[in-house]
């Protein structure tokens, strides 16, 4: 049976993990790479990487990082951050990326979808959109959510997919750093309107939220950051708790 | 040994290069017939569009080569749908190599199947020291139907093939360089046939 699958996210700057990480077994609580080989050691599924450095050395930085986990990590691994063309997407997958995430960069030119499914296969496609409610409606916001847009999420949900998009990471920007659960209503209306994966994201606090997320929210996997990154939730412990609630997940060990 | 990546430009080449490096291992990228002819172990990796993919393949003449190879040979997800005889992706004429078709999941599920699932009925050397119901790491929207050749199914919808052999020709429709543990073994038994 297919699983549902745990995402940590790590925040990249200039090669270094920015959000503090809380972890006493790390030598280098900044290395990208060590967190995320002992994430792999956990049991996590997947690892989503999302660059926020904003120097011209940034795409240097980002491919020799991508090379790096690639060489250590056995576990598959998005990349987000910035990615604005097919040039961007290539140089990533040729480092051993195995996904990249792209969000403002789709909704300024949404042919980029297409381009790229074209060019490297749906599977790798990740389109992340954020987005909050604005007068009870779900509107797609970008620059983390600081900038509003005109585009309602439910119809950019569906034209993504339209596209060729091979999954949908979905931020919900009213739930994100709450830590109060998962915005399980707005993604369960997702789950139904597209037929292609949905990654739920923002709002992880307690291991509840987990499980409510996969039963209300129908999310295939969920992504979360700091829960992780300080401990508060070890993903074995994730995993067995979600197993008791008659979720199918991965327990390797 | 000499273990040879065939380099056609559709695939994820560098985790198949640093899974084998991982396990001890040198592999080398090559889209040279002669070099991949003379290899201990040639491994076909494959990610994308399956008639894509084809079209590169037939620009270097591998096409030719591959199904004449003598050592063996693992095809990893589309490389190994890609060794079938058709698959229904852009209506794409495989290396017939596997006697079955490559067919689309159907659309009540989820399309792609991403994420990790569980393969059993393991038949095969390469499975050594694999248990029953292991997890893989999967990415595909096109499936090989059960069938002969099967030497591992895995279940999503339907119960499909997740791995085929024929003689010295192997395939997994998951990614043994991305499953952790398991997959590593999978390749290091593939690696040591």
């Amino acid at each position: 049976m297919l699983t549902k699958r745990i995402i940590p996210c790590l925040d990249i700057k200039n090669g270094r993990t920015v959000k503090g990480v809380n972890f006493v077994d790390l030598r280098d609580a900044g290395d990208p790479v060590e967190l995320a080989e002992i994430y792999a050691n956990e049991g996590a599924d997947e690892l989503v990487f999302l660059d926020i450095t904003a120097t011209e050395q940034k795409r240097k930085t980002l491919v020799d990082l991508v090379m790096h986990v690639a060489e250590k990590v056995n576990i598959p691994f998005t990349v987000g951050g910035g990615i604005s063309s097919v040039e961007d997407v290539e140089i990533l997958l040729n480092s051993g990326a195995d996904k990249v995430s792209i969000n403002s960069s789709a909704v300024k030119n949404p042919k980029l979808i297409n381009e790229l499914a074209a060019k490297f296969g749906s599977q790798c496609i990740v389109v992340a959109i954020d987005a909050k409610q604005i007068d009870g409606e779900w509107m797609v916001h970008l620059v983390g959510g600081k900038v509003p847009t005109a585009i309602k999420l439910f119809d950019w949900a569906k034209e993504v997919e339209q596209r060729g998009a091979g999954e949908i990471l979905f931020t919900s920007m009213d739930h994100d750093g709450t830590k109060n659960g998962f915005a399980n209503k707005a993604l369960a209306t997702l789950s139904k309107l597209v037929n292609i994966p949905i990654i739920a994201s923002g709002g992880a606090g307690n291991m509840q939220h987990f499980v409510d997320t996969f039963i209300d929210g129908k999310a295939d996997a969920a992504l979360a950051a700091s829960v992780f990154h300080f401990k508060e939730i070890e993903i074995v412990d994730l995993k067995n708790e979600l197993k008791r609630n008659g979720i199918s997940v991965r327990i390797p060990f | 040994m000499k273990i040879v990546i065939i380099n056609y430009g559709a695939g994820n080449i560098q985790s198949i290069k640093f899974a084998i490096q991982r396990l001890g291992f040198e592999a080398v990228l090559s889209n040279n017939a002669e070099e991949i002819k003379a290899a201990d172990k040639v491994i076909f990796p494959g990610v994308g569009e399956a008639s894509s993919a084809m079209k590169m393949l037939k620009s270097t003449g591998l096409d030719k080569v591959i199904p004449t190879l003598k050592q063996p040979v693992l095809g990893i997800c589309l490389g190994m749908q890609l060794m079938c005889n058709y698959c229904e992706e852009g209506n794409t004429q495989g290396l017939r190599i596997f006697d079955v078709d490559v067919v689309k999941f159907d659309n009540s599920l989820k399309v792609p199947q991403i994420g990790w699932n569980q393969i059993e009925n393991l038949k095969s050397e390469v499975f050594k020291g694999i248990n029953e119901k292991e997890y893989m790491y999967l990415v595909h929207s096109f499936y090989v139907p059960l069938n002969n050749e099967a030497i591992a199914t895995t279940e999503y919808g339907i119960k499909y093939a997740s791995a085929l052999q024929k003689n010295n020709f192997y395939g997994t429709q998951f990614h043994p360089e991305k499953s952790s543990i398991a997959g590593e073994q999978i390749l290091k038994n593939f690696l040591e046939l």
